[in-house]
């Protein structure tokens, strides 16, 4: 499996190649890749919902806790499904939407790496792989939603997507560190299974917080739910996939998978049930402001976002199954309707419902596929959604705390998504016919297959809700979530009960007000300056004053003036050096001397070389004098038998002696510039950071705390790394690690250095980037 | 201004080049037992192209160089090193365990450590040879 996932981000990459293999077909193609790993996730079920769950175990970095393995229960088996079914019918879509479009197979790229991430990200039961995993997320999406980047909206909206969920992603990794910590694992899979209870924990707190705000900007809970409405600057495609049915729903999984362990307390149960149950009012209330078909998807997503939430945070057993039933419904009707939005775009040339109408005769298929998800939205019988919404009143109506609250919530939420479910399913398809940009027909079949399976779903599903082993998945989902074993059966008739009669009370309002949505609209409209206060105002000023603090620090600390730099570097690193080795230990020196005579003069030149190049009036005279005391160096190196050491400070000093040179023609005529006033502060910070460095290398040769691990390497270098040069097997197999970083360090300092140059070219000030950035990447290298 | 083309310069280094590549070669395929190694096999190789660079200008080098873009080859390095580590997952093993396999018929040991050195070759060459290169172009068109 953890071999089909990474095999996925190698097809990404081929998909450029497998376009001119197979044309206009190409998404056929790697539709079949997400269908055969769903096939496989179906061949497993039996399994995992008799045994609860299935552990694949594949080591990546043992001696980190980092780990490939995947966990696969009931919750994972569902969401996994969710993600390869919805995959398959997206790619299929999205062939015939973006048919002749020149970058479709860039878009493919990063739709199936998207997908990829977040099957690994469902999967992962290691702590750290699942954070890879949702930042591949996070970073996919921001690719995707900027797919058009022609358009300055669809960039700004990328960014914002971006900022909000990777700043989330950060308080996640700090979460996701802190529980690691109390629970002393790595893995998920232990730590469910964990004895000790971590609510207990005195970290819960601080590591419930940060796990929350990764989990809200994810799934755009308020406040931060203001990134999803613009991401739909995608193209829809994306929106259906990503910013519906899965990527969003991310963050709820999170909260579904620590439930057992963290959920309950009094904190968790307070800040989830009252989020959710806010974003779930702000996204309904929101969405009925908009005409455009896409927003009105969107705000009406982060309302089911919010319910999802909501439940999570209510926590009964009744919660749980309305959960996972939410959940499974809300990503088919969802899916399907986002594609019709899709498909109305595509043949109308508009996304504003109000300029449609009559279509149904038209495009008769669309029109049944959005009528049956639309009704399955609303919740109306006999459809999946039905099932989903009577169990989420039913769990409110039995919810511990803040009862009143939730019931009112998801009360109005519910006349208002109805509202919102009526406009989508009736409002383009009956009434009068307006004139639109296309000359609409129906969509061709490519377009139509994926939404229609997924309405069929919603309805079959509504029909035998233990269709297909639907009712044991759901069962081993809500088992998984809650933490303790559950039975689920699933119906469409429950009695005559409160919940019943609230839903026929939601439909009758509802329906009124989509009668008279244009004049609720125009009264809404009023409210428009008090909106303009929201969170994405407060988005936009801590972006802004971000920008502005980075301007002043840059204008203070990067003027441009190399002899500054290297002045704040210095004072910083007397400062710290000199704390902690002056002030919280001190100096010790507990050796012999013992000092030959050739030691001396191999001294004596580098001071000499030191000497001369500060005074010297000579710029060519200065680059040979430090020239001099690298190559002391490497003498040193050699009469301490470093060979290679040797070797590398012989070639670097050639190289840089070189790059000096060639910087030396484009600089000014030597002149004074500093008054002797600045030349004495330099000679004192330079004298400083002299003689600290020097006390610290006689402290640490003074003090042996720990046993050098030289030894081991020397042992071992012959036997285990079959190499008898010990620095190149440190380099190549013992620090690989590192090496490969510093690799990576080097390419990018040198694709910075090239891009300044040409970038900067004529002006004067190029050399010294050249320069200065040649130090930084000498050095993590010899390090 | 740098100014290409001194007779004993430009001799120098077109036989220099090639022994100073060979060598290179040589610093890296030994590295593992002897002083060698990837990075200063690519310093190596970096001085050669930057000594013919003295000698005859960017764009007689940019001709040697062919289809190589100096940048490229940072590109390449970072390949081979990331391509190194990945047989160790195939083996069962954890994420960079080194693999060693012989080449029968020349008795070479070939292992993911010399790939992942091949990989810093490829890397520090073009690094180096890429600034140098974009430092003189830039210089050539200045006025």
């Amino acid at each position: 499996m953890q071999l089909a996932v990474l095999m996925g981000f190698l097809l990404a990459a081929s998909s450029p190649l497998l376009h001119r293999w197979f044309g206009h077909r190409t998404s056929l193609v790697l539709a079949l890749f997400p269908a055969g790993l769903a096939a496989w996730l179906l061949l497993q079920a039996p399994e995992i919902i008799e045994n609860g769950s299935l552990l694949l175990e594949w080591q990546w970095v043992p001696s980190l806790g980092i780990s490939l393995t995947f966990l696969l229960d009931g919750l994972s088996l569902l969401f996994g499904l969710l993600i390869t079914v919805m995959g398959a019918c997206v790619l299929v879509y999205a062939g015939g939407y973006l048919k002749d479009h020149p970058d479709i197979a860039r878009f493919h790229i990063a739709l199936v790496a998207f997908m990829v991430s977040m099957l690994g990200l469902v999967l992962a039961d290691g702590l750290f792989t699942l954070f890879i995993f949702w930042e591949l997320t996070s970073i996919t999406s921001y690719l995707l939603i900027g797919f058009n980047h022609a358009d300055i909206e669809a960039r700004k909206s990328a960014r914002q997507g971006l900022f909000v969920t990777v700043a989330g992603g950060l308080a996640l990794m700090a979460g996701l560190v802190l529980l690691g910590i109390a629970s002393d694992s790595w893995s998920l899979a232990e730590i469910l299974s964990q004895e000790a209870d971590l609510r207990e924990h005195a970290l819960y707190t601080p590591m419930l917080i940060c796990l929350l705000l990764g989990a809200f900007t994810k799934s755009a809970q308020f406040p931060f739910h203001f990134w999803l409405p613009n991401a739909m600057a995608a193209p829809t495609p994306v929106s259906a996939y990503l910013h519906s049915a899965t990527m969003v729903k991310a963050g709820i999984y999170l909260l579904a998978r620590l439930h057992p362990e963290l959920g309950g307390t009094a904190m968790w149960v307070g800040i989830l049930s009252v989020v959710g149950a806010t974003t779930m009012l702000t996204g309904a209330f929101l969405a009925i402001h908009h005409t455009n078909i896409k927003k009105l998807l969107a705000y009406s997503t982060i309302m089911a976002l919010g319910t999802l939430t909501m439940l999570l945070g209510i926590g009964t057993e009744y919660a749980m199954t309305a959960f996972v039933t939410f959940l499974l419904a809300h990503s088919l009707y969802k899916g399907a309707l986002f594609m019709v939005a899709g498909i109305l775009d595509h043949e109308t040339g508009t996304k504003d419902v109000t300029q449609m109408g009559g279509l149904r005769s038209l495009m008769p298929v669309t029109a049944m596929i959005a009528l049956v998800a639309a009704l399955s939205l609303a919740g109306v019988p006999p459809l999946f959604g039905f099932i989903g919404k009577e169990l989420m009143l039913e769990s409110v109506l039995g919810a511990g705390s803040f009862r009143m609250l939730l019931v009112l919530f998801a009360f109005v939420a519910s006349i208002l998504t109805i509202a919102v479910a009526f406009i989508i399913a009736l409002r383009p398809f009956y009434g009068k016919r307006h004139h639109t940009p296309l000359e609409p027909h129906e969509a061709p079949l490519s377009m139509l297959v994926g939404p229609a399976l997924l309405a069929v779903g919603s309805l079959l599903l509504g029909l035998m809700p233990a269709l297909l082993g639907a009712n044991a998945l759901l069962t081993s989902a809500a088992t998984s979530v809650s933490g303790e074993t559950m039975e689920v059966t699933l119906s469409l008739w429950y009695g005559i009960n409160v919940a019943l009669i609230m839903s026929i009370i939601s439909l009758g309002v509802g329906f009124l007000l989509f009668k008279r949505w244009d004049s609720v609209r125009a009264k809404l409209s009023l409210l428009a300056p008090i909106m303009r206060h929201g969170p994405e105002a407060g988005y936009e000023s801590m972006m802004n004053g971000i920008v502005q603090f980075s301007e002043w620090q840059t204008r203070l600390l990067q003027n441009g003036y190399m002899r500054n730099y290297i002045l704040v570097m210095l004072i910083t690193l007397i400062a710290l050096i000199g704390n902690s080795i002056l002030l919280r230990h001190s100096p010790i020196f507990a050796f012999d001397l013992d000092v030959r005579f050739h030691e001396v003069v191999v001294a004596g030149t580098m001071a000499m070389g030191a000497l001369f190049a500060t005074t010297t009036r000579s710029r060519l005279g200065a680059v040979v004098s430090v020239g001099v005391m690298g190559f002391s160096i490497a003498l040193i190196f050699i009469l301490f038998s470093a060979p290679d050491l040797a070797i590398t400070q012989l070639l670097v000093e050639t190289l840089t002696v070189i790059l000096l040179v060639l910087v030396l023609f484009r600089l000014p005529r030597f002149s004074n510039l500093s008054t002797s006033l600045e030349r004495i502060r330099d000679g004192v910070v330079a004298a400083m950071m002299g003689i600290l460095i020097c006390l610290l290398i006689m402290t640490a040769w003074s003090i042996q705390q720990f046993e050098p691990i030289s030894t081991y390497m020397i042992e071992n270098s012959a036997p285990l790394a079959y190499g008898r040069n010990i620095v190149n097997v440190i380099l190549v197999d013992y620090r690989a690690l590192d090496t490969l970083g510093e690799m990576f360090v080097l390419a990018l300092a040198a694709i910075g250095v090239i891009a300044m140059l040409k970038l900067r070219h004529g002006e004067n000030s190029n050399g010294k980037s050249g320069e200065s950035s040649k130090v930084t990447t000498k050095e993590p290298y010899d390090g | 201004m740098v100014k290409s083309g001194t007779i004993i310069l430009n001799t120098a280094a077109r036989l220099l080049m090639p022994l100073q590549l060979l060598f290179s070669v040589f610093l890296l395929l030994r590295g593992h037992d002897e002083p060698g190694g990837g990075f200063i096999a690519g310093l190596v190789a970096a001085g050669a192209f930057t000594l013919y660079l003295f000698a005859f200008g960017v764009s007689a080098t940019k001709e040697v160089l062919r289809m190589v873009d100096p940048r490229d080859l940072i590109g390449i390095g970072l390949l081979l090193g990331m391509i190194s580590v990945v047989p160790a997952w195939f083996m069962g093993q954890p994420f960079l365990t080194a693999q060693w396999w012989t080449i029968p018929v020349i008795d070479f040991k070939a292992s993911t450590p010399l790939i992942f050195d091949i990989g810093v070759y490829f890397a520090v060459l073009g690094s180096v040879t890429g600034m140098v290169m974009t430092l003189m172009e830039v210089d050539k068109d200045e006025p």
